[in-house]
């Protein structure tokens, strides 16, 4: 069938902001559902919350609403837009919610807004387990004995049905928050009562445990014609138990005879069919038997996911794309797969390598959890590889995580005094569910444990143990020989998958001479072409990947086929991780972007399945690869045999790209932009204070010391509080403002683990000052301020966390102009070709430099969207040399407030403490944009999850310094008619100032406290400020109450300032809703 | 293509040979795939294919349509799952052999019997791998399927210019009967039917249900699994030689006649069979043919077949029904095809490819009579064409 003709205006909703379980694969599918919609002539109306999308990009639809994803907000442009139909399946849990409460509640109807790509009933279906259970039992699909409960007593029942272990389920959550494995009644208990909590529709599902057996995926893609294709079976290397999102897994599925394979596809169509799910892709999860083979359906989601943006980079089949396109009347066979040109899309791909993905996690980040992982996902960010073999595969998988590892690196297991394996310790170390598992299988059979011991108490499949114990055996084998001397030893090593550094560490060589040692051998990757079907027919998309391939006797097939053009590459950011997300990918797509269309062909290196940058058609040519400098290094050489590599992007893509600017320079790669030295400049303290000294420029008071006597010295002189941190991090890891010399002592006792042989910084901390982040354009003669940002929260806490304003609220003009001059300076001091980010700190209207990063910076697309200036692709043209002058800048503020609040994962971490401080912890970002600050304010607390109450009590308990500021705040909400409630102190201070005030207890004197209030459901808003470790450590329940329970909650003064304006912003009525289009004159 | 490995000068002198190779694969052109033995200690010669399967590696060994052919496959990782005694669809693989790119690990699955390089020395196939088989694949791609010659030595003697002599001489498969020689010499009944996974006392293969129609089938290679789903829907089916009569056959007082799938040029096949299916069609009795089955069927009503450039195998190719609009996802396996206007009038092309437009499937108008270029039976691959043995046993109703 055709495209339908009775439909003109379809709305996508996204998923808003990068939380953990939705990241950016869902920018990856709105944008290729955005193209390909628009494509077809249908005006596309967007609605997402997230600026650093690209598919908020203003260009991408005809309207795009930069607004929070709330069934209110979203009715709200219904009603503007009038769109003949929703579709609701790219935007992951947060669309599909967001659409089933529209369809509830007869908005949609209403309207005349047709869903489609899922419909409500399907929607209902595949996600309520109760319909999703009666579903599979009238197929015939067995799933795992289970019952759904609504209170204690229910889930005592069930669980006599089903014993310990027992999987715990909530409805409607995402990623499974607030799910778990109960292996003890006490934990099930536990479990159960925060799970009902947190469900929407309070319900639970527990259910026999399947922990242990293998756990399957497959992408599924149905038309409107019933034509079922799978497009992907993804295997997961860590059993069941483990959220699919946490596991290692390969694609294809290897250890499934054919038998159960279609077993599998047979089942996974009739789950589609039997959902309803019409059109689009789906995913379906399954267990399996490890003993007898059988096979029980675990979930199924009717949109696509993040396993969707797995397997379409795993295979080349655009599943967003397609699925856009089916949900407006296609059929599979009227679709082109793009990358042969001259197949239909009505098939199913088939691959000749192993994609293995691996997921990154930060609980360094969150000190007080725990490192386990469970059915709720943890993972913050995730990294794709691809080989030929599997333990290639596997090998480039490590090292594209980015965490240090070079292959299957060493860690401690337990051994005796003697240094002899204390097996029992080893097999309690495999056995439990942690993020680098497969490192403690690798170091069991370093220890000499068997595949058979490794397997019982880890339950991870044979095959793939084999692979990992046959790397061990080469490993042992070249410690014991050192390298091959011959070009086919050396071959057959690095078709192990065996990176030069591994190889070095494994010889106590350094990498160089390895990496010398392998190519005076001969020995170099060939590249091979993802094209959906195992060479059958010729690829024309250049997508590749490297591998070791030949004989070593005869030159290796290689088929990056170079072009005689002139090219650019650029770096992307490898696995998102807290500090590096979906910000950086957003300019290098940019960045691919502009210089396409400036006439150069783009080269992009990646190794995030989940981006849009590795998208096939983002760039003209696509490597997917581990970003480490042997894999760059060896695909230059590879495009520098034809045509002209100009230079190198590696200022776009975050601290990944940046740490291989030295090696590219080395290799005599050229780097464009700002030069690596100044970058490096700007990092080492002691060159950048010269040059500081120079300018004229001020800083807070600071110091550098190597070790903790000299850190007490210096934090003496400077006086406490001092910021402190190692040098050389990105997302402040590690940085924390210290108080005393107490916890400097402890603090260095830590540093030096986090900094290795790097030295450690110590800054004055300016209390109670505006922190300041300014985004700058510079072609190296000439500079433009691009957006300045005053940050809602006082400094000290890390820029990547607070809350900022576009244009800035309170600075006199007066200090805005002294931060420009100084920016400009600054531009022109480290001869700036690019983008340049420098956060001040102004107290008492003095500015003061806090830092500078002469790159890409996380704020430049909430600056783009903001502003309505492209800067990262100006940025990106700069850098290939066209001078600033050639573009339209603009040069007046405008005249409406953007703001952008961060989202933090903190709920996925039962047990940490949820204060900020100089240490990123925010995942992503949200913007909220209006005629007026308040609006714009109330819009990003909305978007970023924070339901603001208009009336109700408010908790007010603040520190002696914030007492006189809060008595006009505290007058304010009383007027508006908010009970206050306090703690003694506070409470004082607002009776002696005439004001009402109800008290209540601190949590250390005594029940009933402020939290058995918070508990009760008395409190609506929660101001509460502190200082020192003791009063810190005392409210922590009181945060993390006031987050199991989502009250919204202010640390800070000026925070719960602006949350007062804007729930007055909020009682006046409703928040307008105008797209980005409207408020920007230009367009990207 | 540029092929490094071909340019040996005049192809005289034997190359270098890695360290370590225990196998070589030798094309007519003299190009030489270095590798590591596996399998049987044998030399055979035939043509090179490839199929691009992920999974089902014992099926296709053992699918007789492989007669005549080395096997590579597109997918690095085979054995992965062992070898059992289900998964066959022939007592004796007729297939000479398989190309691998890494080596074979041990079986990983609980329905595994054996390793599967121990299988394939108990059927004598030989095997070799560390093969770049994408590189070959590309070669087969663009230079159309290769002869050549699979020798594993494990002592790591090779006679490269009497292997490549071996290979060039090699007819080819144009022209060549070879359903004689994999089909059966007598009929026999068939009264196994089509697997079932469940508990462990009713997983197998499943037990005959009543018979209500009588089916002859023809076996020029036949598939085990297309005899399953006969008997599966209710047939009790003889299978007969490719050579047999029709008046052998009619007297059997069939329901239905099927033609099996198998190797070979049909052109060669036909030359006996031809005149023997023009009568089956003849009698009104509802003929159903798969494969080397369906080109014979094509050839009886007076088309002509002819080798394709590289063939059709594996379990992902898009044929579409012309009469619903469908797509099916189905499994392949075949070098020949029949040629397009060449079907006479008053048949009907009812199926065709959506990778290359070629016919798929035919049916004649009025007469209980049609059959596919695709396997239906799966086995390995997916399910979506079972339909058609509903279709079959329909018209015996």
């Amino acid at each position: 069938m055709p495209k339908r003709t009775d439909i003109s205006s379809i709305i996508i909703i996204g998923a808003g902001p990068i939380v953990i379980g939705q990241a950016c694969e869902f920018d990856y599918s709105g944008t290729q559902a955005c193209k390909a919609l628009k494509e077809e002539g249908y005006r596309v109306i967007l609605v997402n919350s997230n600026p650093a999308t690209i598919m908020t990009d203003p260009g991408l639809a005809d309207a795009t609403y930069v607004e929070p994803i709330t069934p209110s907000t979203v009715a709200r442009i219904l009603e503007k837009e009038r769109p003949d139909a929703m579709l609701p399946t790219m935007g992951g849990q947060t669309a599909l919610n967001t659409a089933l409460a529209l369809a509830k509640d007869g908005t949609l109807e209403r309207l005349g807004v047709e869903l489609i790509g899922a419909n409500l009933e399907a929607i209902e279906k595949a996600e309520d387990r109760l319909l999703f259970r009666q579903a599979m039992d009238k197929i015939g699909l067995e799933s795992p004995r289970s019952s759904l409960v609504s209170n204690d007593e229910e889930a005592q029942e069930a669980l006599k049905a089903v014993g310990l272990p027992a999987i715990i389920r909530p409805s409607f959550t995402l990623a499974g928050t607030g799910g778990g494995i109960a292996y003890n009644i006490q934990e099930f208990e536990e479990i159960v009562r925060n799970g009902l909590r947190l469900s929407p529709v309070h319900t639970v599902l527990i259910e026999e445990s399947v922990l242990g057996w293998k756990e399957f995926e497959m992408e599924v893609v149905r038309d409107n014609a019933d034509n079922c294709i799978i497009i992907c079976a993804i295997e997961n290397i860590d059993p069941m138990g483990i959220h699919t999102g946490d596991s290692v897994t390969v694609a294809p599925a290897l250890t499934l005879t054919d038998k159960e394979y279609q077993r599998m596809r047979d089942a996974s169509i009739a789950v589609l069919r039997e959902i309803g799910v019409d059109t689009g892709g789906s995913n379906v999860q399954f267990a399996v038997s490890p003993e007898t083979g059988r096979l029980v359906i675990i979930e199924m989601n009717p949109r696509v996911s993040r396993s969707s943006a797995l397997a379409s980079k795993a295979t080349g089949f655009p599943i967003a794309k397609i699925a856009a396109k089916l949900a407006v009347g296609y059929t599979l066979d009227e679709l082109d797969n793009d990358i042969t040109g001259v197949t239909p899309a009505s098939f199913e791909p088939t691959i000749d390598y192993v994609v293995t993905k691996m997921p990154r996690f930060t609980f360094e980040k969150f000190p007080g959890a725990e490192a386990k992982l469970t059915t709720s996902m943890k993972s913050v960010g995730e990294a794709m590889s691809i080989g030929r073999t599997f333990a290639e595969s596997l090998q480039k998988a490590l090292r594209s995580m980015e965490t240090g590892l070079t292959g299957l690196d060493e860690v401690e297991l337990p051994v005796d005094a003697d240094g002899v394996v204390d097996r029992a310790g080893a097999i309690a170390a495999l056995s439990e569910p942690v993020p680098d598992r497969l490192l403690r299988v690798a170091q069991a059979f370093r220890l000499g444990l068997t595949v058979e011991e490794v397997y019982d108490a880890s339950s991870i499949d044979p095959w793939f143990l084999r692979h990992i114990a046959a790397i061990v055996a080469a490993e042992e084998k070249i410690r014991a020989d050192g390298l091959p001397k011959d070009r086919q030893g050396m071959l057959e090593l690095k078709k192990f998958g065996f990176s030069d550094m591994r190889l070095a560490t494994l010889t106590g060589q350094d990498e160089a001479t390895v990496a010398s040692a392998r190519r005076a051998l001969g020995v170099t990757p060939v590249y091979k072409r993802i094209d959906t079907c195992a060479a059958e027919f010729p690829a024309k998309t250049p997508y590749m990947y490297s591998a070791y391939e030949g004989d070593g006797l005869n030159e290796p097939e290689c088929e990056s086929e170079p072009t005689d053009r002139e090219k650019i590459l650029i770096l992307g950011g490898g696995p998102n991780r807290i500090g590096q997300g979906i910000e950086f990918d957003y300019c290098c797509v940019h960045a691919a972007y502009a210089l396409s269309e400036a006439g150069y062909e783009t080269i992009m290196v990646n190794c995030n399945p989940e981006t849009v940058s590795t998208d096939y058609d983002t760039s003209d040519r696509l490597y997917f690869e581990p970003l480490t400098a042997e894999d760059v290094i060896e695909l230059v050489r590879v495009e520098q045999r034809n045509g002209t590599v100009k230079g190198v992007i590696v200022q776009f893509g975050g601290q990944t790209p940046l740490k291989l600017a030295n090696a590219l320079e080395v290799a005599g790669i050229p780097i464009l932009g700002t030069s690596p030295d100044a970058i490096d400049l700007a990092e080492d303290r002691e060159r950048f204070q010269k040059l500081l000294n120079k300018l004229g420029l001020k800083q807070p008071d600071n110091g550098i010391v190597t070790s903790s006597d000299q850190a007490e010295v210096e934090a003496a002189r400077i006086g406490y509080p001092v910021v402190i941190r190692p040098s050389y991090v990105l997302g402040g890891r590690a940085m924390e403002i210290v108080h005393d010399v107490t916890s400097l002592r402890r603090y260095m006792t830590q540093a030096v683990i986090a900094s290795g042989k790097n030295p450690v910084l110590i800054d004055g901390f300016l209390s109670h000052a505006v922190e300041v982040d300014v985004d700058c354009l510079a072609d190296g003669t000439r500079s433009h301020i691009a957006g300045i940002m005053e940050h809602i929260e006082e400094a000290g806490i890390h820029s990547g966390d607070s809350a900022c304003s576009l244009p800035p609220q309170s600075l006199p003009e007066a200090v805005i102009k002294e931060i420009r001059r100084q920016t400009a300076l600054l531009a022109d001091g480290l001869s700036v070709k690019g983008l340049m980010n420098v956060q001040f700190a102004v107290k008492d209207d003095e500015v003061f430099l806090l830092e500078v990063n002469p790159r890409a910076s996380r704020t430049v697309p909430f600056v783009a969207k903001a502003t309505g200036s492209p800067i990262a692709k100006i940025a990106a043209r700069v850098m290939a040399g066209e001078p600033l002058s050639s573009f339209d800048l603009p040069t007046r503020d405008p005249a409406h407030v953007a703001v952008k609040e961060a989202v933090f994962p903190f709920a996925r971490f039962p047990g940490v403490d949820s204060i900020l401080g100089p240490e990123m912890k925010s995942t992503g970002e949200v913007m909220g944009i209006d005629k007026d600050f308040a609006a714009a304010f109330a819009k990003s607390q909305i978007a970023s999850g924070t339901n603001l109450p208009s009336s109700g009590t408010v908790f007010i308990s603040v520190r002696d310094g914030d007492k006189p500021e809060i008595i006009a705040l505290a007058r304010e909400l009383s007027k508006m008619g908010f009970l206050l409630l306090a703690t003694s102190g506070t409470a004082l201070t607002l009776k002696e100032a005439g004001l009402r005030v109800d008290r209540t207890k601190k949590v250390l004197e005594g029940r009933p406290h402020i939290v058995d209030n918070m508990l009760s459901g008395h409190v609506d808003l929660v101001i509460n400020t502190t200082e020192g470790a003791q009063a810190i450590a005392d409210s922590f329940s009181l945060r993390r109450t006031a987050l199991t329970h989502n009250i919204p909650y202010y640390t800070t003064v000026e925070g719960a300032k602006a949350a007062v304006k804007a729930i007055n912003a909020i009682r006046k009525g409703h928040l307008e809703v105008t797209p980005l289009q409207t408020y920007l004159s230009g367009s990207f | 293509m540029a092929d490094a490995l071909a340019t040996d000068p005049g192809h005289k002198a034997a190359p270098a040979k890695p360290d370590g190779a225990t196998a070589a694969l030798i094309l007519s052109d003299g190009t030489v795939f270095w590798g590591r033995g596996l399998g049987a200690a044998r030399t055979t010669v035939g043509e090179v294919c490839f199929n691009t399967s992920m999974t089902g590696y014992q099926e296709i060994m053992t699918d007789p349509s492989y007669a005549g052919q080395i096997i590579t496959f597109t997918f690095p990782h085979i054995g992965n799952v062992g070898a059992n005694s289900n998964d066959v669809e022939t007592a004796t693989p007729h297939s000479l052999g398989l190309v691998l790119r890494a080596d074979m690990t041990d079986p990983s699955n609980h329905r595994a019997e054996r390793h599967f390089d121990d299988w394939l020395k108990s059927v004598n196939l030989p095997g070799i791998s560390g093969v770049d088989t994408r590189r070959l694949t590309r070669r087969i791609r663009d230079g159309g399927a290769p002869n050549g010659v699979l020798c594993h030595a494990p002592d790591g003697n090779f006679d490269i210019p009497a292997l490549r002599k071996q290979a060039a001489a090699w007819p080819g498969l144009e022209g060549m009967d070879l359903a004689a020689k994999v089909s059966c010499t007598q009929s026999y009944a068939w009264d196994g039917s089509t697997w079932a996974f469940g508990a462990d006392d009713t997983e197998g293969y499943q037990p005959a249900p009543a018979v209500r129609h009588r089916v002859v089938a023809m076996d020029f290679g036949a598939k085990r699994n297309i005899l399953r789903n006969l008997v599966a829907l209710g047939c009790e089916v003889t299978v007969v030689p490719a050579n047999n009569a029709a008046e052998e056959i009619l007297a059997r007082d069939p329901d239905g006649i099927f033609l099996a799938n198998g190797p070979g040029d049909p052109a060669a096949t036909g030359a006996y069979a031809v005149p023997e299916i023009r009568k089956l069609i003849d009698s009104g009795k509802p003929v159903f043919g798969i494969c080397l089955g369906h080109q014979m069927l094509s050839l009886a009503l007076g088309a002509r077949t002819e080798k394709m450039h590289m063939g059709h195998r594996g379990g992902n190719h898009p044929v579409k029904d012309l009469t619903t609009g469908k797509v099916e996802i189905t499994s392949q396996n075949h070098g020949f095809v029949i040629s397009e206007g060449t079907l006479p009038d008053g048949v009907e092309i009812t199926h065709r490819s959506l990778f290359d437009g070629s016919i798929e499937g035919i049916r004649v108008t009025g007469k209980p009579v049609f059959s596919v270029q695709y396997h239906p039976e799966a086995s390995p691959g997916p399910k979506d064409s079972h339909y058609l043995f509903q279709r079959f046993v329909d018209l015996m109703e």
